[in-house]
């Protein structure tokens, strides 16, 4: 007779111990994530104390690329026509200085201002700044005035000229209503990045960053402490949500 | 019935009356076909974009609002500044203000790309918007104006006139000045930003308002085989003169002082010289045809006993063409010029930045837009004939107190 068998508790208590590491391993991580990866639910607010933003470092945006775009059609359900009259949400632009001659790429999307003119002018506030900055479109209260996209120094905003189909459930549009780049809302309540930032660095380019500007030790507060980064007509003073590296 | 109706006329002339309705009933009926099939297939039938976002409907409609305060002055230089040859005109002028501003507001909503939400716009206020403003002050123009032509049509309340018409002189100041601001508080685009929108949209509003009132003078002093005073249409065509010349005087301040930033050499460069179509509307249309030749007009002496009344009419056509070449101009040669997102680089992309925007207004924004004036007719046809709106000089209380006139 084993020495295990002469206890008759040993094998309960191996029972117990085996049983005990496995629940720890089963809930742990999920203690661990909720911690770390913490989603928001529908029903709760967004947060002031975050504040999204993006740092685009045009130096390491390639030219050519268009993986953003691609990936921001497929998110959002647009079609990626590029018509006058197509809704564009992330654009690849290329700009060229005049006097030196100097060259480079960039995307152009909503800034996500602080002080943002297209939901100043908005008369029904459909144009709307969430409490964590996001810029968006309430669908049920836009009237289709377009006065946003008067507005809008970025020419950010597109109208939805013509009815729509196999729209993402996750992201609903509308004929008749202006819309723009929501940071891919729906993915950052889930806590993950915007369609085009993962597009991005699985591309390899890792141009763009996205994180929470008001945690000074996020990837973007940290990035934007080491290196010089500008907005885009800082002149306007609108305190973009999007800065750009390298112009 | 037709005859108990006409009250206004010396004589009905009912199938004249009628030939008119339904013209103008033709042209809605137009517009409301446009209204229903853009509401089902959207604005991709129109030549509006992402680019040219508010295109000729916005034209016709600013115009016709910006028109329709003007009209109102007519009365308040009655009735504020107790001028009495203008009080005769002021139930005509608070009507013509009406209509005019129904034709605008009505362009405006039924271009909405969602214009079944209009209830929303009536209870969802954004009071930093200058929109949301106007709809008050739109709406509140309705209501004031008509409550000043009551006390200017019964008897009764003959007093309150005065008070009234005091009141809807402040209200269309301010509805005016919203109305540039829309221009005026665009910080995104090189043609506007500035607060000169404010005031030089309350000087086109007297020259638009008062050209238009005088063609409806004109054609129903006419229609009634009137003839109007030659005192009275000499003071009005002088009036339109120091509107048109004061229309003039804000838009060349306006272009000089764009002229001094070198930040807006690039824009007025191309709005006053390169710019194709838009220069051309803006020195033809506007500053020749709807300013110096109308001032030449109004301004040449009259030889004799010739009035000019034919001058004066053509001066006041030329105004209103005018006026709707500035409106083309300030609403889409300003969008149609590429944003200064990088001042300084040449810019490209697939949502066309840093080009010229091509705009050319498709069969639906005509009938959108023209469905307007064709408003403001309509009402004005059907005003003029069951109210007392045909001005009624009293020349003998005029020459008891001249000074008064």
């Amino acid at each position: 007779m084993s020495r295990a068998t002469d206890n008759p508790n040993s094998e309960r208590r191996d029972f117990l111990k085996a049983g005990a590491m496995a629940a720890g391993l089963t809930v742990g991580p999920g203690v661990l994530l909720y911690g770390v990866a913490y989603s928001r639910a529908p029903e709760e607010p967004a947060s002031p104390d975050k504040r999204w933003g993006m740092l685009i470092d045009t130096t390491k945006c390639g030219d050519g690329c268009n993986e953003c775009v691609t990936a921001c059609n497929t998110e959002n359900g647009l079609s990626g026509k590029t018509g006058p009259q197509d809704s564009q949400w992330i654009r690849k632009v290329h700009i060229r200085d005049l006097q030196t001659g100097f060259e480079l790429n960039l995307p152009m999307l909503c800034q996500h201002c602080e002080n943002p003119p297209c939901v100043d002018v908005c008369p029904t506030g459909a144009s709307m700044k969430r409490a964590d900055g996001i810029v968006l479109v309430d669908r049920h209260t836009c009237i289709g005035c377009r006065y946003c996209m008067m507005a809008c120094p970025y020419k950010a905003r597109s109208f939805v000229h013509e009815p729509l189909t196999d729209q993402n459930p996750e992201v609903p549009r509308g004929m008749g209503c202006v819309e723009s780049c929501t940071f891919c809302v729906q993915r950052v309540d889930r806590d993950e990045t915007p369609a085009c930032v993962e597009a991005c660095n699985a591309a390899g380019h890792k141009a763009m960053y996205f994180g929470d500007l008001k945690d000074p030790e996020s990837e973007i507060s940290q990035a934007l402490k080491i290196a010089r980064s500008t907005e885009i007509r800082a002149d306007l003073g609108l305190n973009t949500g999007v800065r750009y590296q390298g112009i | 019935m037709s005859q108990q109706l006409c009250i206004n006329q010396g004589e009905c002339r009912t199938s004249l009356f009628l030939i008119l309705l339904a013209l103008g009933g033709v042209v809605v009926l137009g517009t409301l076909y446009a209204f229903f099939t853009l509401e089902h297939h959207g604005h991709v039938l129109t030549g509006m974009s992402n680019q040219i976002v508010w295109g000729l409907p916005h034209v016709f409609a600013v115009f016709l609002i910006v028109a329709a305060s003007g009209a109102l002055n007519v009365a308040s230089i009655g009735s504020v500044f107790g001028k009495e040859v203008y009080k005769r005109r002021a139930p005509l002028s608070g009507m013509l203000a009406l209509t005019l501003l129904a034709g605008g507001l009505a362009v405006l909503v039924l271009d909405l790309g969602r214009p079944d939400r209009l209830i929303v716009a009536m209870t969802h206020y954004n009071f930093k918007s200058i929109f949301a403003w106007n709809m008050i002050f739109y709406n509140g123009f309705f209501a004031i104006v008509g409550l000043y032509l009551i006390t200017l049509m019964d008897r009764k309340l003959k007093s309150w006139s005065k008070p009234a018409g005091f009141a809807a002189f402040i209200w269309r100041l301010i509805l005016t000045t919203a109305t540039g601001s829309i221009f005026g508080f665009i910080v995104a685009r090189s043609g506007y930003d500035a607060a000169l929108y404010a005031p030089m949209f309350i000087i086109f509003s007297f020259a638009y308002g008062l050209a238009i009132f005088m063609l409806v003078q004109a054609s129903m002093y006419s229609w009634n085989r009137l003839s109007l005073d030659a005192g009275i249409e000499r003071r009005m065509k002088n009036l339109l003169a120091v509107f048109v010349g004061a229309s003039l005087y804000f838009t060349v301040v306006l272009h000089l002082t764009n002229l001094y930033f070198a930040k807006q050499w690039d824009f007025e460069r191309w709005i006053l010289l390169e710019g194709g179509l838009y220069p051309a509307l803006f020195w033809v249309g506007q500053i020749i045809l709807g300013g110096i030749l109308p001032l030449i007009l109004l301004l040449a002496p009259r030889s004799g006993n010739h009035r000019g009344t034919g001058l004066n009419i053509l001066a006041a056509l030329l105004v209103i063409l005018g006026g709707l070449a500035q409106m083309y101009v300030t609403i889409i040669g300003v969008q149609a010029f590429p944003m200064p997102i990088f001042p300084g680089h040449e810019v490209s992309s697939t949502f066309y930045d840093g080009v010229v925007a091509d705009y050319a207004p498709g069969v639906y924004e005509w009938l959108l837009g023209l469905g307007g004036p064709a408003i403001t007719f309509v009402l004005t046809v059907i005003g003029v004939r069951v109210f007392k709106f045909l001005p009624q000089d009293d020349f003998h209380a005029m020459e008891t107190h001249p000074q008064r006139h």
